[in-house]
This record gives C-alpha cells, sequence and structure tokens, in this order.
C-alpha cells in the first residue's frame, strides 16, 4: 500500500482505492484478512478515525465485511465488483482527462487512437 | 473521561502583554488535537495554563466538569510534555522513570524501557548529558508512560532526526489506538501531524481563531489559479488572499466551503481549482 497523500483526493479515499488496487493485484485475496485500521494507522501514520472512514466505504460497497473480533475480510466476488465499478468510472477518470489535454495540444482523434495503438505494439501498456 | 472546558481565559504578563485573549475551547476526549500557532502566540501560556503551571489573570478551565487549579486528582491524570526540563538534572533516566511513578500511579515502567531501547535513549545517563534530541526523546517516553488518560506534548519533536520523528508518531498512535484517550500536540512541524491528528486548533496572537474538524477546517478553502484578469473574475464577491501572481498567472486561496465552487465559473474561465494543504491554509490564515 503505497500512498502519496499529496494528491486532490481526501486521504481516507485514497486509502480506500489503495486496499481496492491491492485486491485487484491479488495481494488480498478474496476471503483473505486485510490490514486493520490499527496497522493501517500505525503503518502509514494516520488517525485511527480516517483509516476507520476508509475502510468503512469498502464495507458499504460490499467489498470487505467484518468478522466480530477477528477483522475485516475480502467479500467473495470483491474483485469483480471493483473492476465494474472502475469501468464504468474508466470514462470519466481517464478518458475525459485524455480528451481535455488532447484539445488542448490540439492533438485529433485518430493520433490519439495511433497513439494507443502504438503503445500496445510497444508492450506499454 | 478527559474531556477539557476552557471558559473566557486571559493571561497579562507582568509587562501588561497580553498573552491570552478570551479563550474560550471545549477539547473533547479521546481525539488527538493540533495546537498551531506561530512563534509568540500563546500555545506555551495556554498549555501551561491548562496544566497549572500558571495561573491566569481570568477565566476558568474545567476537566470532566472538575475545576482544575490545584485538584490534584484531575492534575495527575494529565500528563504533560513541556519544552522546559523540570527534572533534577543529576539524576539518571532510568532514576526519573522510577521517581514518575510517585506522580502517576500507572505509570508502565516496562512500557518506558522497553522504548528508551527502541529509541536507544540510554537509562544509564544522567539528564543533564543528554543531548537536545534526546532530552526530547526522553520527556516523550516519559509522557506516554504515565498512561494518564489526557497527554499533552509541547513540541514533541524539537531536535528530533527523521528517523525519531518517525518512530514517535507510530509510537504515539499506537498508544492511542490500544487505548483511546486525548492527546494535544503544539508543534510547527504542521505537515508531519497533519494525518495524525482529527481536530486542530488555531491560534494567534493571544486569541482561538479557528477550532474545528481537520476535515472541516479544510473543507473550508480551496485553491483557484488561472490568467490573472479570469481568476479577478471568478474572485468578485468572494473571500480570498492572494498566493501568488506571476506574469499573467493567479494564484489565490478562496475562504469559502468547497462546496461553493463554481464549476461553471471554471469552465468559462478556464480556471484549476485544487484542495489546500494543512500547513499552506494554516500559513494563509496566521501572515498577517
Amino acid at each position: 500500500m503505497l500512498l502519496k497523500f499529496k494528491d486532490d483526493k481526501a486521504v481516507y479515499i485514497q486509502l480506500a482505492e489503495s486496499i481496492e488496487d491491492d485486491i485487484l493485484r491479488e495481494i488480498f485475496n478474496e476471503g483473505e484478512k486485510i490490514i486493520s485500521t490499527t496497522e493501517i494507522s500505525v503503518k502509514l501514520k494516520i488517525n485511527p478515525a480516517t483509516a476507520l472512514k476508509g475502510i468503512n466505504i469498502l464495507v458499504d460497497e460490499g467489498i470487505v465485511y467484518k468478522k466480530r473480533g477477528l477483522g475485516m475480510f475480502v467479500v467473495k466476488g470483491a474483485k469483480e465488483k471493483i473492476m465494474l465499478k472502475r469501468k464504468n468510472g474508466f470514462f470519466d477518470s481517464f478518458i475525459v482527462p485524455v480528451l481535455g489535454e488532447a484539445e488542448k495540444l490540439e492533438i485529433s482523434e485518430d493520433e490519439i487512437v495511433k497513439m494507443i495503438k502504438g503503445a500496445k505494439a510497444n508492450g506499454r501498456n | 473521561m478527559g474531556e477539557i472546558k476552557v471558559s473566557s481565559i486571559t493571561k497579562d504578563y507582568k509587562d501588561k502583554r497580553r498573552a491570552l485573549d478570551d479563550v474560550n475551547l471545549c477539547i473533547k476526549e479521546n481525539k488527538i488535537y493540533g495546537l498551531l500557532g506561530r512563534n509568540g502566540a500563546g500555545k506555551t501560556t495556554l498549555l501551561n495554563i491548562i496544566n497549572d503551571k500558571i495561573f491566569p489573570t481570568a477565566g476558568k478551565i474545567t476537566v470532566d466538569g472538575e475545576d482544575l487549579i490545584e485538584n490534584e486528582k484531575i492534575l495527575n491524570s494529565i500528563a504533560y510534555m513541556m519544552q522546559d526540563v523540570m527534572y533534577p538534572l543529576n539524576m539518571e533516566v532510568r532514576e526519573l522513570f522510577e521517581w514518575a511513578e510517585k506522580f502517576y500511579i500507572k505509570f508502565d515502567q516496562a512500557y518506558a524501557n522497553r522504548l528508551a531501547k527502541k529509541f536507544k535513549l540510554d537509562v544509564t545517563k544522567e539528564l543533564i548529558e543528554l543531548s537536545t534530541g534526546y532530552s526530547t526523546i526522553f520527556k516523550d517516553i516519559l509522557t506516554l508512560a504515565t498512561n494518564a488518560r489526557i497527554l499533552i506534548f509541547d513540541e514533541p519533536v524539537l531536535g528530533l532526526d527523521a528517523n525519531h520523528r518517525n518512530m514517535f508518531y507510530k509510537e504515539l498512535l499506537k498508544s492511542y489506538n490500544e487505548k483511546p484517550k486525548t492527546i494535544i500536540i503544539s508543534t510547527h512541524l504542521i505537515d508531519e501531524v497533519a494525518d495524525v491528528i482529527e481536530e486542530v486548533i488555531i491560534i494567534k496572537k493571544g486569541k482561538i481563531i479557528r477550532e474545528e474538524s481537520v476535515d472541516r477546517f479544510l473543507s473550508s478553502a480551496y485553491i483557484v489559479s488561472g490568467r490573472t484578469n479570469n481568476v479577478d473574475k471568478y474572485l468578485e464577491n468572494r473571500d480570498f488572499v492572494v498566493e501568488e501572481t506571476m506574469e499573467t498567472l493567479k494564484i489565490a486561496t478562496v475562504l469559502e466551503s468547497t462546496a461553493k465552487k463554481s464549476m461553471g465559473l471554471k469552465e468559462e474561465l478556464k480556471l484549476e481549482f485544487s484542495k489546500v494543504e494543512l500547513q499552506k491554509l494554516f500559513i494563509t490564515l496566521t501572515n498577517s
């Protein structure tokens, strides 16, 4: 879990996203226990209330659940859920900024498509 | 347990200088507070009054509803890490740890020694032999080990190197996670505590100018940048502080809730918005 904490996003949102990344990268697998709020708080030097707020986003979205006295565990199907959510956000998070930057630089749509194809061919994806 | 109420505290020094001017605060229990202010703003004076080290000119302090002054029971429930060294300088660290038990019945000797080992603090050294950094470390450890329900730190990382500062924040959070307590940290290293604290108190020239959660504080302002004339147009009828003007670029902190951002104007005027950092906003508010 590597957080920059300088992003334009609040720390607890960055925290939730970074745990989602860890689930996508299969660092935490479905059914497995994730890092506790205490560990997050101490390791990342953040207030436990912030850590809890981040984890609660994941609870609300049905990505992790609490086993009383044991900790937080990854829900079955969580990975798919995250992928679906991220795919829905892909347009806003990635395509819109690319188009915005392209407009500033007067890069045409054809050129963008060419770049994407070129990057794929070069294995830079 | 561990709520501190500061009511109408005023402190005038002998030279008639007003160090604190009608300060009112409610420090909620079991939260970590950052007490922030520039040099001479009154932070240490306020902490000294909260710990009954000096008397206020007017006003009153209560802890969990009880009057603080000369109330031994309450004073023993507050551990105060002071900037000044108030211990006998010719005593060894280990003797001082034992001595601390007299004041703090719940003092954890084993924990103090564990921390000393972690920080490589030689407990056989006399206090006078310690460097600035180790003197701070000694006071930090002593304070943490008291198991008091209120911990107050005045400059807890003064003279500490980056590794030791890192260790201090971790140990502080470990202790807090294990057993919630009220913690007040007064520091100039704002960036470092920005994510550690939950509540912020800003004191300026003896007056409290802000007292709220860090989240709320940070959402009370945002930064706008763009072409000077466009930024000026955006700033019309808005409360703001100009941060920078370079050629035709202007950057300003807008002092209004982030919820009031006008996305329409942002598009129209080709502006950029960004969030404020704790230290940055602190500087903006205490600059004058």
